[in-house]
């Protein structure tokens, strides 16, 4: 049975049906002053997939990432995100791209003027949510980082593992069907890097494709799944 | 729509919060405002009180026609009628040559230099009381007059009218000059005010594009807060306004007195009133979307 599975899955009928979250087309992306940080970069992400994006730091892993979500754009090739080219995107139809992506960032870029509530509340005030709904929803998105006590904390008062679970946690309370992390366990020791990995296989579970990068091999090693490696802006075979 | 009316009603409430959370620099702001505002409007207000009181000072126009001394009884009741059917008259009254004569006598108490003239210098005349109160009109009346046979003299007592128009005229020039100068300083203040919320909220304006804001609802605060300072900054320049008149009606009571009339400031109106809060609030308005279309495009999130 699990033979005939895997056989099929190797059948290119199967390999058409399932739906591209993301494809790279020969990109190219250069930066002003001639600094090219990604070089004839093609691949594709299925739905679902959780890709882990290795390489040592000014391999071109955050600027993947920021072509994904559309902050940068490529200089050549195309980059499609749930079948929009990111290139040709109108600035009006940006935000309604983002909504589908939970962005989490190194610097966790969370907002010290409110607390660990509020600052969960956010994409959903962008939204539009109604209040009990989005009680509800940041409340759950708390409780899946274990953060739901911590809820009137201002996040400066909180740990660097917990910073980087309530930014997961802003992440995720929308829903997105797309995750990108960028260095997520970079600055936290190995125990809450673990912690994290975990949520993360949890959102693969469920069916969120995930992108992350990591400069740390030894994660792909407790967590197998298929890596991206980057080098100089090169894609590695 | 259910999404727009709850976002609107958070940004309310969020702008509220934003004034309130620093309490003195908005309670300046907006008294900076109420007082640039005040002093056009309050100008307005007194132009209004003094081309209201001058109408009732000044009593009705009216036009003195003199007759050449050798106008016959004939020709005056002849004249007399034209005037009446006249379109732009509205009465008139005949002083006989006799009458203005014995009114010289009492009224100036040169009884005894009238009484020793050989003959009477006066002419017949007439008092001509226009419908128009215009000094336009009333100087086209006196002009088709001039042109009537037998008219000596035709004086329009408008000098008054003349002198108060221009005057009138020169102070809403330098009202409107002056309100045009404050709405300026108006934008700019809150310009400035908005330019620096959106220099201190710049990495949630950064965090909020990052995770799919619109446009529309990063400017949405700051467009709110400029229409409620300008608001709250027109309600100030009202209460002054209000303040003021109340302090000089006080004092003008005596004056009044010793006039002998009852004469007191009057308010802005009720339409007055609600122009000067609409006009500050989209003032207000205009400031932060300058300020905000100026600004908000240069963060963009790295």
């Amino acid at each position: 049975m699990l033979k005939r599975i895997s056989r099929w899955t190797q059948h290119s009928l199967y390999k058409k049906l399932i739906v591209k979250m993301i494809k790279f087309n020969q990109v190219y992306k250069r930066y002003p002053g001639g600094h090219e940080a990604l070089r004839n970069l093609s691949f594709e992400i299925a739905e679902g997939e959780m890709v882990f994006l290795t390489g040592h730091s000014g391999a071109g892993k955050s600027t993947l990432l920021k072509l994904i979500a559309a902050i940068e754009r490529p200089n050549g090739g195309s980059v499609i995100v749930k079948g929009q080219n990111t290139k040709s995107l109108k600035s009006a139809a940006l935000p309604y791209l983002r909504r589908n992506l939970g962005l989490i960032f190194q610097d966790h870029k969370l907002l010290f003027d409110r607390n660990a509530f509020d600052n969960v509340l956010l994409p959903l005030q962008i939204c539009g949510y109604d209040h009990r709904e989005s009680a509800k929803r940041v409340r759950a998105a708390l409780d899946k980082v274990g953060l739901l006590k911590r809820e009137k904390a201002n996040p400066i008062a909180l740990s660097g593992g917990e910073q980087q679970r309530l930014c997961i946690a802003r992440a995720i309370v929308n829903r997105p069907s797309i995750l990108l992390a960028d260095e997520p366990t970079g600055n936290l020791d190995a125990e809450y890097s673990e912690e994290i990995m975990h949520i993360f296989k949890s959102f693969h579970q469920v069916g969120v494709t995930l992108v992350v990068s990591t400069h740390d091999e030894g994660i792909l090693r407790r967590f197998p799944a298929r890596a991206l490696h980057l080098k100089q802006g090169e894609l590695q075979p | 729509m259910k999404g727009l009316i709850i976002q609107h009603w958070q940004v309310i409430r969020l702008t509220f919060q934003r004034l309130m959370h620093t309490p003195i620099a908005s309670l300046l702001n907006i008294l900076v405002i109420g007082i640039a505002l005040s002093l056009p409007m309050g100008g307005y207000v007194l132009l209004k009180n003094l081309q209201s009181v001058a109408g009732q000072v000044a009593g009705p126009p009216q036009i003195s026609v003199f007759l050449a001394l050798d106008t016959s009884q004939a020709e005056i009741d002849r004249i007399s009628k034209q005037l009446k059917e006249h379109a732009a008259v509205d009465r008139i009254e005949f002083v006989p040559r006799d009458l203005a004569l014995k009114q010289l006598q009492q009224s100036t108490g040169l009884e005894d230099v009238v009484g020793g003239l050989a003959r009477n210098p006066l002419p017949d005349a007439f008092i001509v009381y226009p419908v128009a109160m215009d000094v336009q009109k009333l100087e086209l009346l006196r002009d088709d007059l001039k042109s009537w046979p037998h008219f000596e003299h035709v004086q329009l007592d408008s000098s008054w009218a003349r002198k108060l128009e221009s005057i009138l005229r020169f102070g809403r020039l330098a009202v409107g000059i002056l309100a045009a100068m404050l709405s300026f300083a108006l934008i700019a203040i809150t310009f400035n005010t908005i330019r620096l919320q959106i220099l201190t909220r710049r990495e949630e304006i950064e965090v909020s594009k990052l995770i799919g804001a619109t446009n529309g609802f990063i400017r949405r605060p700051f467009l709110y807060y400029g229409f409620l300072q300008g608001l709250l900054g027109g309600i100030a320049a009202w209460l002054i306004i209000a303040l003021s008149l109340a302090l000089l009606n006080y004092s003008l009571v005596g004056l009044a007195q010793l006039y002998g009339s009852s004469f007191s400031l009057s308010h802005l109106s009720f339409g007055d009133s609600l122009t000067l809060l609409v006009f500050s609030a989209y003032l207000g308005w205009l400031g932060a979307w300058l300020s905000v279309s100026q600004h908000l495009w240069q963060i963009e999130p790295r």
